[in-house]
C-alpha cells in the first residue's frame, strides 16, 4: 500500500473551477455578440477581435516580462475583459484605439492592482471610460444597424436614443415629438437601435442573464436592485411629467443599463460580498446612473455610476454584513 | 415544501453505496485496543491491570469527571497491556490492549433478542444508567450522554429532537439502524422523553430515506407517545444540531449557545439505540454500527462492530484495501478525519469508515480567491469564510474573534464550494484554535 494521503475535512470538493464560472460568461455574452455581427457586420468583427486578442496579449505580456510570474490567460477573465470592453465601444472604433482601451483596462484596470481577483475597478470600464474622455468624437459615433454591415471605419452614425433624448429636451422639444425620431420599444427590445457595440438587445442580454443565473454565476441582487431603482426613479419622473421625462421602459432599453447590470456590475471582484451589500450596491448604481441620465453632461452613466459604486464596495463590505446564525436581536 | 434550514448549506452527490445493505454482525477479533478517551471531555482512570481476566461489558476505564464517560471492554479475555496506541487522532494515546478469549458476557447483561416496551426506571435512574454504561453521542463528536440530559437550573426542556438526518455522504449506518431497529428506536425516544420529561419529540430525516421515513412513521402511529417524523430536505449540514433545531422548530441557538437555550435538546438515532440498549438490557457501550464504503470498494455495508476492533477487519470483511487508495476517513467526507494506519480501533465515535481513490484525494491547486462569494452563501452560520481565511492567514486573532470565526462548525461547505480550491476550513480551524486559546487566557486572567 502507498502512502495514505493526510488532511483536513472537508474531502469533497466541488468540480466548477474558476475557468468554468469564466467561460459561462463568455458563452452567455455570445448570442448579443451573434447579433451585433448581424446588425454592425465587419465593424463588429474587427472591434471585437482586436479587443479580445489585445487584452490576452496584453495580459500575458505584462505577467511574464513585468510581474515575472506564470501567465494565466487560459483561465477566462482576459478574454471577458477584452469581450466586455468591445461591447462597450462603437464599432466604428479605429483598432488604434482599441489596443489603448485594452492596455489601459488590463494593464491599468486589472494588474497594476494584483491581477484576478485584486483589483477594485471593473477592468473593462476602466479602459472604456479611459477611451470616452481622450477619444470622445470617436466614442460617440455610432454606426446604424444593419446598413453598415460591410464597412468598418466609414460606417453612417448616428446619436443613440438616449443622446436623440438628452438633445431634444435641450431644445425644448415635447418627449411625444422626441419619440418620434427614435426606435419603438419593441425594436429597442431586440436591440435595432445605434450604441455601442454589445449593450443594443436586452432580450438577448437577458438571455444570457437567465443562464447566468441558472448556472449559479451571479445572483439576482445587482441587477435586480439596478432594474428596481432606475424603474423607481425613472417611474416617479415620468408620472410627474411625461412630457419631459421617458417612460420607464426606455430608460431599461437604452444604454448600457442591461449589459451593466447583468454583466458589469456583477464582475466578482469589485462587487460587494454579502447580499445585503449587493443591494446597496445595486441600489447606488441605479440612484447614480439616473442622476447623470436626468441631470448630467453625458446623456448615458452606467459606466461612471459602477466605477463610483466600485470604489464603495470596501465600506459596504464593512457596514453589511451578512446575518449571523443566532445574532443576539 | 419540505422543511429545511433557511440559509446557505450545499448539495455533494450523496452517493450513498451501503443504503440497501442490511447490517451485517462482525465477528470477534483475535486482539482489540480501546483507547481511554473516546469522548469530549475530562481524560479518565484504567481500572484493570496487566494480565486481568476480564467479561465482555465489564467496566474498564472510569469516567475521570462529570464531563466524561465509563469504558467497557468489548471482548472476554485477559489485559495485554495498557499502552500507548495509534488512535483516529493521528496520535498515541492510552489504551487497554486486550487479547480476545472466548465470548464471556457479565451475567447482568441481557443478551436475549427480545424487545422489552415498558419502561421502568425513573427519569434520575435513567440519566444514571446513561453514565453507567458509558453512553456518548454517536453522531461522531461522542459528548457525553448523561451530560446532555442534565438538564441545568433555570432551564427546561421543550422538545426532544431525533437526529436522523445523515447528512453525510456516504454513510448510511443511521439509515439502517432506522430501517432495522425501529422499533427499539421508538422506545429509545420515549426513554429520552421520561429522562428529559418531555411530552414532544420529532425525529428529523433527509427525503433520500423514504423508507425510513415511512416505516417509521407507521410505527411511532402505533405507540402512545407524541413522536412526530419530519421529513427533510436534503441539504448538508442538516444534521448540525444548530441547522436540525431550526428547520425543525424555526428556533435559532444564540451565538455561543447550547440548544437547550431555546429549549432543546438532540440526540442522534444511533445514541438512541444506544440508551435503549443500557436502559432495557442493561448492556454498556460496547459495539456500534458502522457503515464502511467507497467507490472502489468491493462489498460495501454496514456492520456490527465491536469497539476496539481493528480497521482493517472491517476493510477485509469489505473485500480487502483496493490497490489504488489514497485516502481512509474516519467518518463522513465532509467532516470525518484521515487516517494514517488500517490497524487503528473502532471507537465510539466511528460512524463510518470511508476509503477513497488516489485521484478522488487530491486536492486541487490553489488559485486566488476570485471574490464570487460562493462561501458566503453556502455558510449556515452567517459567516463570511474568506474573510476568516484571510485574517487568520494575517494572524489577525482580534479580527478574527470579531468576524465570529469560533461561530464556524466546521461543516466545511465553504472549502467544498470554493472554485478556487482555498483551504478555507483549514485556516479557519487554524483561527479558531489561537482565538480559542487567546480566550482561555482572557478567561484565566
Amino acid at each position: 500500500m502507498s502512502k495514505l494521503v493526510i488532511s483536513q475535512s472537508p474531502h469533497l470538493h466541488t468540480k466548477p473551477d474558476v475557468k468554468k464560472l469564466m467561460y459561462a460568461v463568455i458563452i452567455a455574452l455570445l448570442p448579443s455578440l451573434a447579433l451585433s455581427l448581424f446588425f454592425y457586420g465587419v465593424g463588429a468583427l474587427v472591434v471585437t477581435a482586436v479587443a479580445v486578442v489585445a487584452a490576452v496579449v496584453f495580459e500575458w505580456l505584462i505577467v511574464k516580462f513585468i510581474l515575472k510570474k506564470e501567465p494565466t490567460i487560459w483561465d477566462g477573465s482576459a478574454i471577458i475583459t477584452g469581450l466586455l470592453l468591445a461591447f462597450n465601444v462603437p464599432s466604428n472604433l479605429p483598432i488604434w484605439i482599441i489596443i489603448v482601451g485594452a492596455l489601459v483596462a488590463i494593464g491599468v484596470g486589472k494588474l497594476s492592482f494584483g491581477g484576478l481577483g485584486q483589483n477594485p475597478f471593473n477592468p473593462a470600464l476602466v479602459g472604456r471610460v479611459f477611451l470616452l474622455i481622450s477619444f470622445p468624437v470617436q466614442m460617440t459615433s455610432w454606426p446604424t444597424p444593419l446598413v453598415n454591415r460591410g464597412v468598418y471605419i466609414d460606417a453612417i452614425t448616428g446619436a443613440t436614443p438616449l443622446g436623440v433624448m438628452k438633445e431634444g429636451l435641450k431644445n425644448g422639444e415635447a418627449m411625444s415629438s422626441i419619440m418620434q425620431n427614435i426606435p419603438s420599444h419593441l425594436q429597442m427590445f431586440y436591440g435595432q437601435m445605434g450604441g455601442s457595440l454589445g449593450e443594443i438587445s436586452a432580450l438577448l442580454l437577458i438571455l444570457g442573464g437567465i443562464y447566468l443565473l441558472f448556472k449559479k454565476v451571479i445572483s439576482w441582487h445587482i441587477p435586480g436592485s439596478i432594474f428596481i431603482t432606475v424603474i423607481l426613479i425613472s417611474g416617479i419622473f415620468w408620472l410627474m411629467n411625461p412630457e419631459a421625462n421617458a417612460d420607464p421602459l426606455f430608460h431599461l432599453l437604452t444604454g448600457g443599463i442591461m449589459l451593466g447590470a447583468i454583466y458589469m456590475a456583477t464582475d466578482y471582484s469589485t462587487s460587494p460580498m454579502s447580499n445585503s451589500g449587493k443591494i446597496v450596491f445595486g441600489v447606488g448604481i441605479g440612484v447614480l446612473t439616473m442622476v447623470i441620465r436626468l441631470w448630467g453632461a453625458y446623456p448615458e452613466g452606467v459606466s461612471f455610476a459602477i466605477l463610483i459604486m466600485n470604489a464603495f464596495v470596501p465600506i459596504i463590505n464593512k457596514g453589511f454584513k451578512p446575518k449571523l446564525f443566532g445574532a443576539k436581536k | 415544501m419540505l422543511k429545511t434550514f433557511p440559509k446557505g448549506g450545499v448539495h455533494p452527490p450523496e452517493n450513498k453505496l451501503s443504503a440497501d445493505k442490511k447490517i451485517i454482525t462482525l465477528g470477534i477479533p483475535e486482539q482489540v485496543v480501546i483507547p481511554l478517551q473516546q469522548h469530549l471531555g475530562a481524560p479518565n482512570k484504567v481500572l484493570v491491570d496487566k494480565k486481568a481476566k476480564i467479561k465482555v461489558g465489564q467496566r474498564i476505564v472510569e469516567a475521570g469527571g462529570f464531563v466524561s464517560a465509563n469504558v467497557h471492554s468489548s471482548v472476554s479475555g485477559t489485559v495485554l497491556k495498557v499502552d500507548e496506541m495509534l488512535d483516529t487522532s493521528g496520535y498515541k494515546k492510552l489504551a487497554v490492549v486486550i487479547k480476545v478469549e472466548g465470548d464471556e458476557w457479565e451475567p447482568t447483561i441481557d443478551t436475549t433478542p427480545d424487545i422489552k416496551h415498558e419502561i421502568t426506571l425513573s427519569a434520575e435512574e435513567i440519566v444514571k444508567k446513561a453514565s453507567e454504561m458509558g453512553i456518548v453521542g454517536l453522531g461522531g463528536a461522542t459528548f457525553p450522554t448523561h451530560v446532555k440530559l442534565s438538564i441545568p437550573k433555570g432551564q427546561t426542556c421543550e422538545f426532544l429532537i431525533i437526529n436522523g438526518v445523515e447528512c453525510e455522504p456516504y454513510l448510511t449506518s443511521d439509515h439502517r439502524l432506522m430501517l432495522e431497529h425501529g422499533e427499539e428506536l421508538l422506545i429509545g425516544t420515549k426513554i429520552f422523553m421520561k429522562a428529559l420529561n418531555v411530552t414532544k419529540a420529532f425525529i428529523g430525516i433527509e427525503n433520500n430515506k423514504p423508507d425510513a421515513i415511512e416505516h417509521l412513521t407507521n410505527l411511532a402511529s402505533k405507540i402512545d407517545a407524541d413522536i412526530e417524523i419530519v421529513p427533510l430536505k436534503v441539504q448538508y449540514p442538516q444534521g448540525g444540531e444548530k441547522q436540525l433545531i431550526k428547520a425543525i422548530t424555526g428556533r435559532e441557538v444564540p451565538s455561543g449557545g447550547l440548544p437547550i437555550h431555546v429549549g432543546v435538546v438532540v440526540q442522534n438515532v444511533g445514541t438512541t439505540y444506544a440508551i435503549y440498549e443500557a436502559v432495557q438490557k442493561n448492556k454498556p457501550l460496547i459495539d456500534r454500527i458502522v457503515t464502511l464504503t467507497g467507490k472502489s470498494v468491493k462489498n460495501p455495508g454496514n456492520f456490527k462492530v465491536r469497539i476496539g476492533t481493528p480497521i482493517s477487519m472491517l476493510i477485509e470483511e469489505a473485500g480487502g484495501l483496493p490497490e489504488d487508495t489514497g485516502k481512509i476517513i474516519n467518518g463522513g467526507p465532509m467532516m470525518g478525519k484521515a487516517i494514517k494506519d488500517t490497524e487503528i480501533p473502532v471507537t465510539k465515535g466511528t460512524s463510518g469508515i470511508l476509503i477513497m481513490t488516489q485521484a478522488e484525494s487530491k486536492r486541487g491547486k490553489i488559485m486566488p480567491c476570485i471574490r464570487c462569494t460562493k462561501c458566503v452563501n453556502v455558510c449556515p452560520q452567517g459567516l463570511e469564510p474568506y474573510l476568516l481565511m484571510s485574517v487568520a492567514e494575517k494572524q489577525m486573532w482580534e479580527q478574527a474573534e470579531k468576524e465570529h470565526n469560533m461561530d464556524c462548525i466546521e461543516c466545511g461547505s465553504c472549502s467544498f464550494i470554493c472554485p478556487s480550491d482555498r483551504p478555507l476550513l483549514d485556516y479557519i480551524r487554524f483561527g479558531k484554535q489561537n482565538v480559542g486559546a487567546m480566550i482561555r487566557a482572557r478567561n484565566t486572567k
